[in-house]
């Protein structure tokens, strides 16, 4: 059975198939909905929109030559290759804290439905989240910041640096003890990591060289010598190393705190790692809310020219005259006051900041489609004129299909490089906006919070600086692993580039 | 020349309409001046007559767009619309809401530190990031131009916070070269002012040399480079004669726009260096959630950036005569 009529030259099994894919998703939904009872966050669902979106524009540039093409030249570069590693771990996070469900907790009578929100994360990082102390520790530190008035037991009391509750907590004397036990520890994890990598990797390889029935050793020493189209050797090695950095801080991260703790004692590895999902998404639902306005309003605005043009324009230079964070302090103070008055209709924490978290996305994408905007105009207003699209005119294809099928596709390859431009631009703003208090939920785990948290800490002595270097390492791989896959996007994508516009 | 800035003119005006009604939209549509009281007051445990005493006293007991009321034109002025929104246009900002003072006499203060703070920033910026982009492309195509992109997508890849926590930290506090923040009168401010403008020299640098590298790069493709080589001019003739003043075209162009914006000073580097200018005056009245000087920050911001950009236009016909005055 087919729900659509047979394309020529496109077998129809294809068809079913994403067919029986999509009711296999739909099972696997209901099975989740009734095992975990996961909670859809608003934030969550746009999230999965968004991978929706990703999937299907795989989907369609795989079929057209002009976006095919760029994104192998992508594909061959070793940079953007390991960057989008990187990338890809990362999003693994946030993917992995955007599912959200109630936990059930053991109680006298029976498993009972929390009425708390987690996240698969969470789960897995459980030892994180409940290994706080009381207050300040450095990373790997075994005795607390601060000096305690504490009992011996021969009924003494002296002052000194308490034992921390978690940190350490194994070693009989950690002063001799301790950096054997963590170079033991880390040794072990990276032999791990290492052989879980090799096992599957060679598990790969061999599968591969079956199908293809070619000697596995030709086809492994071909990738480790970089002799693919894709360069398998930066990728394999890439993530070769993330995994044993994971398998590193999986084993330590239960014994000691990787990046110390904070003022309350929380662990800051822990809030780095969920700080993942916010900056991501602010980088990525800015660019989902604001595309289809940009990319209609610039597009008619070329295309149909006259009033229409003059009123786009109009409504996007007057967006564009306010300055940026002014616009976005104004919104947020707002939407500070809505809250505050409307307190009644957010039911808890988690469902008030995610919708801050929304809104912040859609004020920030208000003040970031102009440019986007302006681009697509002009492009729309050269396209207009060209020879094709006066020709589908003349056999009288009408103005929105036009747009539809002539002129969006080529408008395209402008669309993805601002996108990708835009994401690190995004990530670095969050940090700023939250430290002025007009970004994410104080409430919220964030970079920018981290960084507005613990800037006052520089003060103390000694002092505090692993919250600091913790969000700032974090931000900073991922914003420059954001900006090494855009540049190759952008030169690979940018016609005036490819030319030979760089000059001699 | 006269007629073409009139006319220019005359196009900012629409949108500073539009800004003017955008802003009221946003502050008295969303939220209405009650809801503001109450978030001023504390949401728990607020009276309506405190609210309406609130309102009175700041003038938002008045109808939003139509007075029926009055008489005559005060039908028209007697309304928030009037009395909020359009005064802004003669720059009469009226009284702030948390502290009862004088906005305008507050912006006329703080417009000196922030331009003390903005004005060597930028020139010094340019002169570094200049100097430093010429060398790049001095270099052009080997292994110093290849690593020194690298640096700057590292640069630009650090959070501008990076920069400024850990210059007050290093010269601040490590070093004691300068105070970590604070500012004074005269000449004592200098020490004040050094280490902002450096940090945001710093911070500035990787994007600043990269995009001017590219002005320059797309010069050095021309064909009058070409002809200067050809005369046999040595390289370091054509890259400052030629190759240089061309390319001050689109960057002078650039920063044309900035100029007047610099009023507005920075948000983040006032509030870390504690430099009384207009940015910490944004911040605090956020902070304190002050309606009345954001309302005035937002509409003073985009007139400063119409006329950043009217200057553009202007400088672009001054700069390149073959711009018609269309």
């Amino acid at each position: 059975m087919t729900l659509w009529p047979a394309q020529p030259g496109r077998p129809v099994a294809l068809r079913d198939r994403g067919l029986l894919f999509l009711l296999l998703l739909a099972a696997v939904c209901l099975a989740a909905y009734a095992l975990w009872r996961p909670v859809v966050l608003w934030t969550d669902g746009l999230l999965f929109l968004l991978l929706g979106v990703v999937a299907c524009f795989v989907v369609y540039a795989r079929r057209q030559e002009h976006l095919r093409e760029p994104w192998r030249q992508v594909a061959r570069s070793r940079v953007a290759m390991a960057a989008a590693v990187v990338l890809a771990a990362y999003a693994i996070i946030a993917i992995l804290d955007s599912l959200h469900f109630h936990p059930s907790i053991k109680t006298a009578g029976g498993n009972v439905v929390s009425p708390a929100v987690v996240s698969v994360l969470d789960k897995l990082l459980r030892p994180l989240r409940e290994h706080t102390e009381t207050t300040y520790s450095a990373p790997f530190a075994t005795h607390a910041y601060a000096k305690e008035m504490m009992e011996r037991p021969d009924g003494t009391r002296v002052r000194d640096y308490p034992r921390l509750r978690y940190g350490g907590a194994h070693l009989a004397d950690p002063d001799r003890d301790e950096a054997a036990d963590v170079l033991q520890t880390a040794a072990v994890a990276v032999i791990e990591g290492g052989a879980a990598c090799a096992l599957v990797i060679g598990g790969a390889l061999m599968f591969i060289a079956l199908l293809r029935r070619q000697p596995a050793g030709a086809l492994l020493r071909r990738v480790l010598a970089g002799r693919t189209d894709v360069p398998w050797n930066v990728v394999l090695g890439t993530a070769s190393l993330i995994v044993v950095l994971v398998f590193v801080a999986a084993h330590l991260g239960g014994r000691y705190h990787l990046f110390g703790t904070d003022k309350v004692g929380q662990d800051v590895f822990y809030q780095a790692l969920k700080s993942i999902r916010t900056g991501l998404l602010i980088g990525t639902l800015t660019t989902l809310v604001m595309l289809p306005f940009a990319i209609l309003l610039g597009v008619m605005a070329g295309y149909f020219r006259g009033w229409v043009d003059d009123v786009i324009q109009y409504l996007y230079t007057t967006l564009n005259s306010v300055p940026g964070v002014l616009l976005i302090a104004a919104a947020v103070l707002m939407l500070q006051v809505y809250m505050a008055n409307h307190a009644d209709s957010f039911t808890s924490i988690e469902q008030r900041s995610d919708l801050r978290l929304l809104f912040l996305c859609i004020i920030l994408g208000i003040t970031s489609w102009t440019g986007l905007c302006r681009l697509l105009r002009g492009e729309a207003l050269k396209l207009r004129e060209s020879d094709f699209v006066q020709a589908a005119r003349a056999l009288g294809v009408g103005h929105f299909v036009l747009l539809g099928r002539h002129i969006v596709p080529n408008v395209m390859h402008i669309v993805m490089i601002t996108v990708v431009l835009d994401f690190s631009g995004l990530v670095l703003a969050e940090a700023v906006l939250s430290y002025i208090n007009i970004g994410v939920d104080p409430a919220m785990n964030s970079w920018g919070n981290m960084i507005n948290g613990a800037r006052l800490e520089m003060a103390r002595d000694p002092v505090v600086w692993w919250s600091l270097a913790a969000a700032f390492s974090f931000m900073f791989v991922l914003v420059l692993a954001a900006n090494l896959f855009a540049d190759v996007v952008r030169d690979a994508f940018d016609p005036r580039l490819r030319r030979g516009g760089r000059g001699t | 020349m006269i007629a073409y800035i009139l006319r220019r003119v005359a196009y900012a005006v629409p949108i500073l309409i539009g800004v003017n009604l955008l802003t009221f939209w946003l502050f008295f549509f969303v939220n209405s001046p009650d809801d503001m009281a109450r978030m001023q007051l504390g949401t728990k445990h607020v009276t309506q007559a405190a609210v309406e005493q609130w309102k009175r006293e700041r003038g938002y007991d008045r109808p939003l767009l139509w007075n029926g009321g009055e008489t005559g034109w005060r039908r028209f002025t007697d309304t928030i619309f009037y009395e909020k929104s359009l005064r802004l246009f003669v720059f009469d900002f009226g009284i702030s809401d948390s502290d009862n003072r004088d906005i305008g006499y507050d912006i006329r203060q703080r417009m000196g530190p922030s331009l003390a703070i903005q004005i060597p920033g930028l020139l010094a910026g340019l002169a570094v990031d200049l100097s430093l982009a010429l060398l790049v492309v001095f270099f052009r195509g080997t292994y110093l131009d290849v690593w020194a992109v690298v640096l700057c997508v590292v640069l630009i890849s650090i959070s501008g916070l990076f920069y400024i926590i850990a210059g007050q930290f290093l010269a601040g506090k490590l070093l004691r070269w300068v105070p970590i923040s604070g500012f004074g009168a005269g000449w004592v401010s200098i020490k004040f002012i050094i280490l902002p403008v450096a940090i945001g020299v710093i911070a500035g640098i990787g994007s600043g040399v990269r995009i001017n590298r590219t002005f320059f790069l797309e010069e050095l493709g021309r064909d009058f480079v070409r002809t200067a080589r050809a005369k046999g001019l040595d390289e370091r003739r054509v890259m400052i004669r030629h190759v240089l003043r061309n390319a001050l075209i689109p960057i002078l162009t650039g920063v044309v726009v900035v100029l007047p914006s610099l009023f507005l000073g920075c948000l983040v580097t006032e509030s870390f260096f504690g430099i009384p200018g207009l940015g910490s005056y944004t911040i605090n009245a956020i902070a304190a959630q002050d309606f009345a000087i954001v309302r005035a920050m937002v509409f003073l911001g985009s007139v400063l950036y119409i006329l950043g950009l009217l200057l553009t236009d202007i400088s672009y016909t001054l700069a390149d005569p073959r711009i018609r005055l269309g």
